[in-house]
């Protein structure tokens, strides 16, 4: 399992593309914005929370249809099938190496982000916790969408339209969470809530993906 | 003599074909009742005037696109559990009719909202997950259109409908936390006293009869249509094959 995981990272980090892709994209996403909705800073001030999640979360979809995709042509997906490791096992370690190679980096490039939108200065320390809290949800749900989509050809469309649905929990209580702290309310509750759907996407997600890959894999 | 006898493809046409009439006459008789009943001698609300009777549309088509897609999740657990093709392809025929229904809901209540709410569409928390149910429609029969082989795309669409039915769930009730909404409570319930006034609701119940014997009859009628193709392309590939192999015997 262990060794999954460190095989997938270095894939990652070497192979290119992969890794700093997605941090670009939330870079060219935040950049946009303003133009898109006009410099003033009052605006992007209340706008910023809801940008940058969405942002986040469109650059972890961005990388999800490789995440399983490339380990199906070449085989290694059969492989890995026949090991010991139970295709669950597998699908959450692709998803824990997803979200380090993309949702990590995204999380802590949150706040700098948050400062050429123009983040009120309380938002900063709860939209990080937000979006840790957050995106491994993003990495496990995209994993199961990447299972479901692995076995057509050109399912990048596909995957998006079926995962899109899958993130509105996750995407209400992050950006709702961000929202409220940096209006100076408080946001545990929502924080709260967002943890509890982490938590049980990490618990129940894998067997439903595992199934999904088991039916592929046929 | 059990509800599984009707797995079986030959009975489940046999017997669709027999109640079919039934349902399409009902279902017309129904719907032509119930709404020049509630179109024409029902008497206008004193506060909405003759827009209150979109309501015979609105009403029966939303609650008929929550229990096809409910219909659905019954059909995929079948199938999941009990490998019945008839079920697989039952909930494939479903989807369709219950996209329509919630476009139906999603757009008489914008016609409805434009008079009285003052605009076509709030992000309130019903209108909300009905776009939200409407999306999680489209992606499933999106992945039954994609994969090829029909056995695969049953297990992974009825999987999807699974977890789809856990985060349409969670997603209302996301939505509620989300925001506060303009919508009306619900116009009918069981369990409650306050129900819309009872010269609305006779019609109503008539209408929602006939939509829910409209959709009984579309879904059994969708489903034969997908039986028929299936084993008119297992004929042709028996066909196909029993010819190649004629070939190499000559």
């Amino acid at each position: 399992m262990r060794a999954l995981f460190f095989r997938d990272l270095a894939l990652a980090l070497r192979a290119g593309g992969g890794f700093g892709l997605g941090l670009a994209f939330f870079l060219i996403v935040v950049v946009l914005v303003p133009f898109s909705v006009g410099p003033q800073s009052a605006l992007l001030t209340q706008i910023a929370p809801g940008v940058l999640w969405l942002g986040a979360l469109l650059a972890c979809l961005l990388s999800l249809d490789r995440l399983l995709a490339v380990d199906w042509e070449d085989g290694a997906l059969d492989l890995l099938a026949t090991s010991p490791l139970p295709l669950e096992g597998i699908v959450a370690v692709k998803a824990a190496a997803h979200w380090v190679t993309t949702g990590l980096p995204l999380v802590l490039a949150a706040p700098v982000l948050g400062v050429l939108l123009n983040l009120a200065p309380s938002g900063y320390g709860v939209l990080v916790l937000s979006l840790a809290l957050g995106t491994p949800a993003l990495s496990m749900i995209g994993a199961f969408g990447a299972a479901l989509t692995v076995g057509i050809k050109r399912g990048g469309l596909l995957l998006s339209l079926l995962v899109l649905p899958l993130y509105v929990p996750t995407l209400i209580f992050g950006a709702e969470a961000a929202r409220r702290a940096a209006e100076g309310l408080d946001s545990g509750t929502p924080l709260l809530l967002l943890a509890g759907i982490t938590l049980a996407v990490l618990a129940a997600m894998p067997f439903a993906a595992g199934a999904v890959l088991r039916v592929n894999l046929r | 003599m059990s509800l599984w006898e009707y797995a079986n493809p030959v009975k489940f046409l046999r017997l669709s074909e027999r109640v079919q009439p039934w349902l399409w006459w009902g279902s017309g008789i129904c719907l032509v009742v119930g709404l020049i009943w509630g179109f024409f001698f029902t008497p206008d609300d004193f506060r909405q005037g003759s827009t209150v009777k979109i309501i015979y549309l609105h009403v029966p088509s939303a609650l008929m696109a929550i229990n096809a897609w409910f219909m659905m999740l019954v059909a995929s657990l079948i199938w999941i559990v009990r490998r019945h093709h008839v079920s697989a392809l039952a909930a494939r025929a479903a989807a369709p009719v219950g996209i329509v229904m919630t476009l139906i809901a999603l757009f008489t209540g914008a016609i409805w909202g434009q008079p009285m709410w003052g605009t076509w569409w709030a992000w309130d928390p019903r209108l909300t997950s009905f776009l939200i149910l409407f999306l999680f429609y489209l992606g499933y029969v999106a992945l039954w259109e994609a994969i090829e082989d029909p056995d695969t795309a049953a297990d992974l669409t009825s999987i999807l409908c699974l977890v789809g039915t856990v985060f349409a769930v969670l997603s209302r009730y996301a939505v509620l936390f989300w925001n506060q909404g303009l919508h009306q409570g619900a116009s009918l319930s069981l369990d409650k006293e306050e129900n819309v006034a009872d010269v609305f609701y006779f019609p109503l119940l008539v209408c929602i009869a006939g939509f829910v014997l409209l959709f009984l009859a579309l879904v059994l009628y969708r489903t034969g249509t997908e039986i028929r193709v299936r084993r008119t392309r297992a004929l042709m590939a028996r066909e196909t094959r029993g010819a190649g192999l004629r070939a190499e015997e000559a």
